[in-house]
């Protein structure tokens, strides 16, 4: 290739910083090398990820934009052109792609395998790219280095269009959140630069990214070996009216790119120097924290305001993303690393089930007992996948289900930490939306996910009913559940009593286990309170853990009934789904809904503190206030609180009609 | 909507500092490693922010190869004692002794005995479990690829080809007994951003980057400084007074300075977004095999 090449042309351009500075003083007067300095250092930072493989001349796009930007340095230069001679691919022309592939093994390979960084400037921005090959193993490179791009460049080489590998980096670059995309279609020197080959190609991924989300594309034609609408906006494609890449690279808004909305404080170190002060350090994830501000700490639900913003160069009024800061506050409240400071109004989710898009990167493939350590947000916990519910695959986009992934390989998970983490989708929030797992053996980075949502109500119960089918039809016993019968005179089963917190459930409960009792038969009552101090200690009231918790009553409840042992279940269990998979739990004949009607008024009466609490915010997933309680069609028996004289004879009547036991 | 954005240089000290912060953090006992240099000067700075009102939480360690510019050890010990840092001092004892010097033996032998086995020896000594670094990834190819949170095995040696992945700012710092990681917070730094921020914030630096009048000798097209006896006599009788100053210090015998006119800030940043070469070129130990930052790396060097 290469062999009409005009003598290299990085002498035609004058970009260099040196040249700025002399024009500056010439055209203008005098403009000392104090205030040229001065309005240099008030350049921007652009972050930008390159894709695309060794054929499409990526390595050599690199080395022109940091050639022709005069940031090669000129001993780096002459090692190229010694190197060039000894291993470059180039024949006569200077080698650009040898200058980016660093290590030595690597480069008797000639590709680059890992991800690797470089630095340029011009007087207008600094930018930082970080070069990721294209072949497909090396997936987990270039979702390394895109993790934290504003950009992608996209390379397509001409004579090949749209390719399998230009699909899987748009579908990586969308996967990460990359705002901007730069299709540059390269080699139209080899094309003729012909504006028919351009276009077609343009409407081809035009047809194609139409099914991602990236808000902002631009296609640029080029050729990266001769120079054309790299620097400068070039003569043979005359067709072409837009920016040369370096000139859109270096005015493509990307400031509003970061979200100044949600407010996430994610406390990474506490500072405490001495006992009067007491600091809480972190980069701001997103939103932005004012002097004065009222907040609320997660997960204590604690409130407080702002009372200093803290930095070394003085006090500061605000804070935004990513800066650096220390904040005071106005109370003392205990905060730990980990813990997260919100605006009371904008809160994050606190979940610990979560849907995930996750990449394997690891060469041993995922293990679903694997106990992870999970880091996300400056919060260390344990992790555990509970499902893959698909793998996507990156060249089709087509999913399909698996058991577990592979080095490479992508889907969608569903995951539940030890701890609850506060999250927000990825799509809305990269801070608070991305998480690394951490082999717990081997200590490496083995997957990395973002976040899509908590995980949906609909798909809660699923959980339950996946491991139960196995264990119900597991355990049978030599003595039957008839011969227990007879020998209790009554049948093993379950009287389950739903309905709001404060609806008066226990108090009917106890009082029909007193009354079962004194008539002679083997009953046990199960509540939520005496469950929830022991056996399910470490579940709180979030949708999925009340769904956990159930499941787990539901078990006990069945193990009882099997011994022939009537059980009184008084819990709220607040929907139709959640009491259907109880029911096919302890099996649905023997399994009795009773509803307890109370209405919201009686059951405020009743509680008034939790409802005042809820009321205030200061507690979440309420049933019946920010978590809906659906009232049960089937329940056999509906029953009011202010009757409870005539209640506890009606449940007995129905006990005895349904021959559970026999109540005189 | 009011404009929220920070310039490059903000941007990047807010970076450093989060991977500071996230090194308390996460490690037990930490170090600060520190080479006097202009790197390190601005790493130090980075680290007083991150922890400021408080003090800063990890002590500073300095290997000090014994042929250090006098410059350098008295602005160490002047800078340590007015900021009151925590410094610790350490060399290899039985190098000095035996007297191991460029001179006698060369840069590789040097290096090695009184850099990197130094250097091992001294974070074996103190059970550090993380060791902050200055190194910048412009800086030297094999340094481009190397990750911000480096991980060394118990040899505290570097895998170019097994590196963790890294992504956003959530660096995995789990480590077993033994092993350790390396920290990079300048790691997106470029040699120019260095002299800004020294500019923008005022940091003190030694004197030798600062063109002055000094005796030099040239040997092999390196500009060496006469800094004491220990110069081979028929090399110091070579000398002569030239106004240079050094771009990246060191070993004073492998240190080349350049002819420079650059006596204040101003000047050298000028210089640095002019020049033609690059920093590295000043450090003799560089041109002794090819890719030889990536062999000392895998060996443990920086």
């Amino acid at each position: 290739m290469g062999k009409d090449t005009p003598k290299n042309n990085h002498n035609n351009t004058s970009k260099n910083q040196l040249g700025s500075v002399s024009s500056l003083e010439g055209e203008q007067g005098g403009l000392s090398i104090r205030e040229f300095l001065d309005q240099d250092q008030r350049k921007d930072l652009l972050r930008l990820l390159t894709a695309g493989s060794v054929d499409d001349g990526k390595s050599t796009l690199i080395g022109r934009l940091m050639f022709d930007s005069k940031m090669l340095y000129e001993d780096q230069l002459a090692a190229l052109e010694r190197d060039s001679k000894r291993v470059g691919h180039a024949g006569e022309d200077i080698d650009y792609a040898l200058l980016l592939d660093g290590l030595k093994a690597e480069r008797e390979q000639g590709i680059t395998i890992d991800v690797a960084y470089r630095y340029f400037s011009t007087a207008k921005r600094k930018f930082i790219i970080a070069d990721t090959p294209g072949h497909e193993q090396y997936t987990r490179n270039m979702i390394t280095g895109g993790s934290t791009a504003n950009l992608a460049i996209i390379l397509i080489d001409a004579r090949h269009g749209v390719i399998t590998q230009t699909k899987r980096h748009t579908y990586l670059a969308s996967l990460l959140g990359i705002k901007h995309v730069v299709v540059a279609i390269n080699k139209m020197d080899l094309v003729d630069f012909r504006q028919e080959v351009f276009e077609k190609i343009r409407k081809d991924y035009e047809t194609f990214v139409a099914q991602l989300d990236i808000p902002d594309i631009h296609y640029i034609p080029l050729s990266a070996l001769k120079g054309d609408n790299v620097v400068e906006t070039s003569e043979r494609t005359p067709w072409y009216h837009g920016n040369s890449l370096l000139e859109f690279l270096e005015t493509v808004h990307i400031s509003s790119d970061r979200n100044f909305t949600d407010l996430r404080y994610p406390v990474q170190f506490v500072l405490r120097p001495d006992i009067k002060f007491r600091g809480f350090s972190t980069s701001v994830a997103s939103g932005i924290i004012k002097k004065g501000d009222d907040i609320l700490v997660l997960p204590s639900l604690k409130t407080s305001k702002v009372k200093s913003i803290v930095s070394y160069d003085g006090e500061l009024d605000y804070a935004f993303p990513p800066q650096s800061v220390t904040v005071t506050l106005e109370d003392e409240i205990d905060i730990s690393r980990g813990d997260m400071i919100v605006h009371p109004d904008n809160r994050p989710r606190v979940e610990r089930h979560f849907e995930a898009m996750l990449v394997w990167m690891d060469e041993n493939e995922m293990d679903l007992s694997t106990p992870f350590y999970i880091k996300h947000a400056n919060n260390n916990t344990k992790a555990k996948i509970d499902q893959v519910r698909y793998k996507v695959d990156v060249n089709t986009l087509e999913k399909s289900n698996i058991e577990n992934f592979k080095l490479n390989e992508i889907g969608r998970v569903v995951i539940t930490t030890t701890k609850p983490l506060f999250f927000d989708p990825y799509t809305q929030n990269r801070q608070t939306g991305s998480f690394i797992l951490i082999d717990p053996v081997t200590h490496n980075t083995c997957a990395v996910g973002m976040i899509i949502d908590k995980l949906g109500s609909k798909n809660l119960p699923s959980r339950i009913t996946d491991t139960d089918k196995e264990t119900i039809a597991k355990g049978k016993s030599l003595v039957t559940i008839a011969e227990r019968q007879k020998k209790l005179n009554q049948k093993g089963e379950t009287i389950w009593i739903t309905g709001l917190h404060g609806s008066g459930k226990n108090e009917l409960a106890f009082s029909l286990e007193k009354k079962l009792f004194e008539n002679g038969a083997t009953v046990v009552l199960l509540d939520g309170s005496s469950l929830r101090m022991g056996l399910n200690k470490e579940l709180d009231f979030s949708p999925a853990d009340r769904a956990e918790h159930l499941r787990r009553v539901a078990h006990i409840s069945k193990m009882l009934n099997d011994q022939g042992i009537i059980t009184i279940c008084s819990f709220i269990s607040r929907n139709n789904s959640l009491r259907k998979q109880i029911a096919q739990i302890i099996g649905e004949e023997r399994f009795h809904l009773l509803y307890m009607d109370a209405t919201m008024e009686y059951c405020k009466n009743n509680k008034p503190e939790l409802y005042e609490k809820a009321e205030k915010d200061e507690i979440e997933n309420l049933p019946g206030i920010d978590l809906e309680y659906e009232k049960p069609g089937d329940a056999t028996l509906v029953l009011k609180p202010e009757e409870n004289e005539i209640n506890i004879d009606r449940i007995l009547d129905y006990i005895s009609a349904n021959k559970i036991f026999p109540v005189h | 909507m009011k404009e929220y954005s920070l310039t490059n240089l903000r941007e990047l000290e807010a970076e450093a500092i989060h991977i500071i912060r996230e090194v308390a953090a996460e490690f037990e006992n930490p170090v600060m490693l520190y080479s006097i240099g202009k790197d390190s000067s601005v790493m130090v700075r980075l680290a007083e922010k991150a922890f400021y009102p408080g003090k800063v939480p990890f002590p500073l360690m300095h290997i000090d190869s014994k042929w250090k510019f006098k410059e350098m050890v008295e602005f160490r010990d002047n800078y340590a004692k007015e900021k009151g840092w925590d410094l610790i001092v350490h060399y290899n004892k039985e190098g000095f002794k035996k007297g191991i010097g460029p001179f006698t033996h060369g840069s590789k032998v040097h290096t090695d005995v009184m850099k990197t086995q130094a250097l091992l020896a001294g974070l074996n000594k103190y059970k550090f479990d993380a060791a902050f670094g200055g190194a910048r990834r412009d800086e030297e190819k094999s340094r481009a690829k190397e990750r911000i949170f480096s991980f060394r095995d118990k040899f505290h040696q570097w895998d170019p080809k097994n590196q963790r992945p890294e992504l956003w700012n959530i660096y995995n710092a789990k480590v077993h007994k033994g092993e350790s990681i390396r920290v990079f917070p300048i790691s997106n730094w470029t040699e120019l951003d260095i002299w800004q921020y020294i500019r923008l914030e005022n940091i003190p630096i030694v004197p030798l980057y600062y063109a002055k009048k000094r005796p030099i000798v040239d040997i092999d097209g390196s500009l060496i400084m006469v800094d004491d006896e220990r110069m081979p006599k028929e090399l110091r009788d070579k000398a002569q007074m030239r106004k240079v100053r050094f771009r990246t210090l060191g070993c004073y015998p492998l240190t080349g300075a350049v002819e420079s006119e650059a006596d204040t800030i101003e000047k050298i940043v000028e210089e640095m977004m002019t020049v033609t070469v690059s920093e590295r070129t000043t450090r003799v130990i560089d041109f002794d095999q090819e890719a030889s930052m990536e062999q000392k790396k895998r060996e443990g060097y920086f």
